[in-house]
């Protein structure tokens, strides 16, 4: 069964008018900003296939840029997104692309600021649902609908079993994990999806273990 | 999975069997999946209510979409109403005018709640709130409308689809008239039984129905679309209530609908390249909207 929940038919509530070009738009965005760990101050926005082609009249534009802003799919507040993110410092750019992708509702964000940047593909698979494709050039698949955790490390043994014990120390019970590497010895990456919301001492405490360079949390 | 029901056969079968409403069948597989109290649960169907009562209301005042395409008309229709001149009927034409101005609402970026899916999210709300002034239901019946309406939805999404890109509009806003035209017939007193002869019904008449959105906006035909299936669905209700029966059964017709999408061009599944996005005016719209700064362009033309 693809649908399990009433809610799945009769729901979700979200700002019109495409639950694919314009809720799952937002989803993309914030969970780009999620994974970010902070408000970027600037965002590249490359959009594939459908996406490119109707972005303005589905509001694909400002839902992303909302997202960006840490807005949910109702929030009424993603009509003004462009106005709020001149006021919050954030500054944009579209980009459509011509390029074939997989999904035809795909957008790229790359997004940084003084301290640091990162690029995060999403796609829209349809009913304001998505996924998560690709993190800093790591291929990965991340729903969305489950809290999680990504961690970036050195490719070192000991790596994962540490970050594991430290979930397990504070009784956080992992659902799904992925590690990919873009080469062996050099960086990778963690992707836990996690059964509870993650508290902010947990990934602290997980930025402490060594080899691990960055972790960030997107939350349910 | 565990579920109580995996079509509509056995949906009625289990509320006649255990002298239970559809709605309440709902609840409780609800309550079996997810593992969430009753409470929990009405209370979020209870929150969709408030959402689509009040897009219904923003509609009704008059809305207009970014592109200039939609809006306005469910005032046109409350004005008609209003005059008392109506041919098809006061009620019906209100789950119109309702039904509309959800989906401008929608197509104006405003608040709604996606039944089943955004486009398609004016028939269930349209129907639901011009009943209420005929059958005063209690709060707690239209929250069990919209159970009603879910448990449909459920077995067409599961064993069909109800994605226009994947199944053509029939599986939008067909599966949203069948929907409603079950939640309409429970409101009105009407056996589990009566709520399926009204969903085939109603799914047997929206059959074959192409997605073909203007620009592939969720404008134009979706609004309109969105009216002629609130009216199906009243128009089916009352027959089932009248004792007309479907000679097809209902997950029959369920299986030709997906059978239908399946073997639909992909043209004509909400890519924009064929139906009415490819009539000349539909691609005058488009290019003007897309390429060359909206439909000003146009009249500009005229």
């Amino acid at each position: 069964m693809k649908f399990t929940s009433v809610f799945d038919i009769i729901g979700p509530v979200m700002i019109g008018p495409s639950s694919s070009h314009t809720a799952g738009a937002a989803r993309i965005g914030r969970v780009a900003r999620d994974l970010f760990g902070r408000q970027p101050k600037w965002a590249k926005i490359h959009l594939y296939g459908s996406f490119a082609e109707t972005y303005r009249g589905h509001g694909t534009d400002v839902a992303i840029v909302g997202g960006l802003l840490n807005y949910d799919t109702f929030d009424d507040r993603i009509k003004t997104a462009f106005a709020d993110a001149k006021k919050a410092g954030l500054e944009y750019e579209f980009i459509p692309e011509t390029a074939n992708t997989e999904h035809p509702n795909t957008a790229r964000l790359v997004i940084g600021d003084d301290d640091g940047e990162m690029s995060v593909v999403g796609i829209s698979i349809g009913g304001g649902k998505i996924e998560v494709s690709e993190v800093n050039g790591f291929k990965l698949r991340l729903t969305g609908g489950m809290p999680a955790i990504l961690v970036v490390h050195d490719d070192r043994a000991g790596c994962i079993a540490n970050v594991a014990n430290c979930l397990a120390m504070h009784e956080v019970n992992i659902g799904h994990m992925e590690v990919s590497r873009i080469e062996r010895g050099l960086t990778a990456l963690m992707v836990i999806e996690v059964d509870q919301n993650i508290e902010d001492k947990v990934l602290q405490q997980i930025s402490l273990i060594p080899y691990i360079t960055k972790v960030s949390k997107i939350n349910n | 999975m565990d579920v109580l029901f995996h079509n509509v056969r056995e949906l009625v079968e289990r509320a006649e069997q255990e002298g239970k409403l559809i709605s309440e069948i709902m609840i409780e597989q609800e309550i079996l999946i997810t593992g969430r109290t009753r409470e929990e649960i009405i209370q979020q169907m209870d929150r969709n209510l408030t959402v689509m009562e009040e897009a219904i209301e923003r509609g009704l005042q008059g809305v207009q979409s970014v592109t200039g395409l939609t809006g306005g008309d469910a005032v046109l229709l409350q004005n008609y109403i209003a005059e008392g001149k109506s041919l098809s009927g006061d009620l019906l034409l209100d789950a119109v005018s309702k039904a509309v101005a959800t989906n401008e609402v929608n197509a104006a970026m405003g608040t709604i709640c996606a039944t089943p899916t955004a486009g398609s999210a004016g028939v269930v709300p349209g129907t639901l709130f011009a009943v209420k002034n005929k059958l005063n239901p209690t709060r707690e019946q239209m929250i069990r409308y919209l159970f009603t309406s879910g448990a449909f939805g459920f077995v067409v999404a599961n064993n069909a689809s109800i994605s226009g890109a994947a199944g053509g509009c029939q599986a939008e806003v067909g599966s949203a008239a069948g929907m409603a035209a079950a939640a309409i017939v429970e409101m009105a007193g009407g056996t589990p039984q009566q709520c399926a002869e009204a969903f085939a019904i109603t799914l047997k008449n929206m059959l074959g129905l192409v997605c073909d959105p203007v620009a592939g906006l969720v404008e134009v035909p979706c609004v309109k679309r969105n009216a002629m299936g609130a009216s199906n669905s009243l128009v089916a209700a009352d027959m089932a209530l009248a004792g007309v029966t479907s000679r097809i059964p209902c997950d029959e017709v369920i299986g030709a609908m997906y059978r239908i999408g399946q073997s639909m061009s992909p043209n004509l599944k909400e890519t924009a390249r064929g139906g009415l996005a490819a009539t000349p005016t539909g691609k005058a719209i488009s290019k003007a909207i897309l390429e060359n700064g909206g439909l000003q362009s146009i009249k500009a033309l005229q």
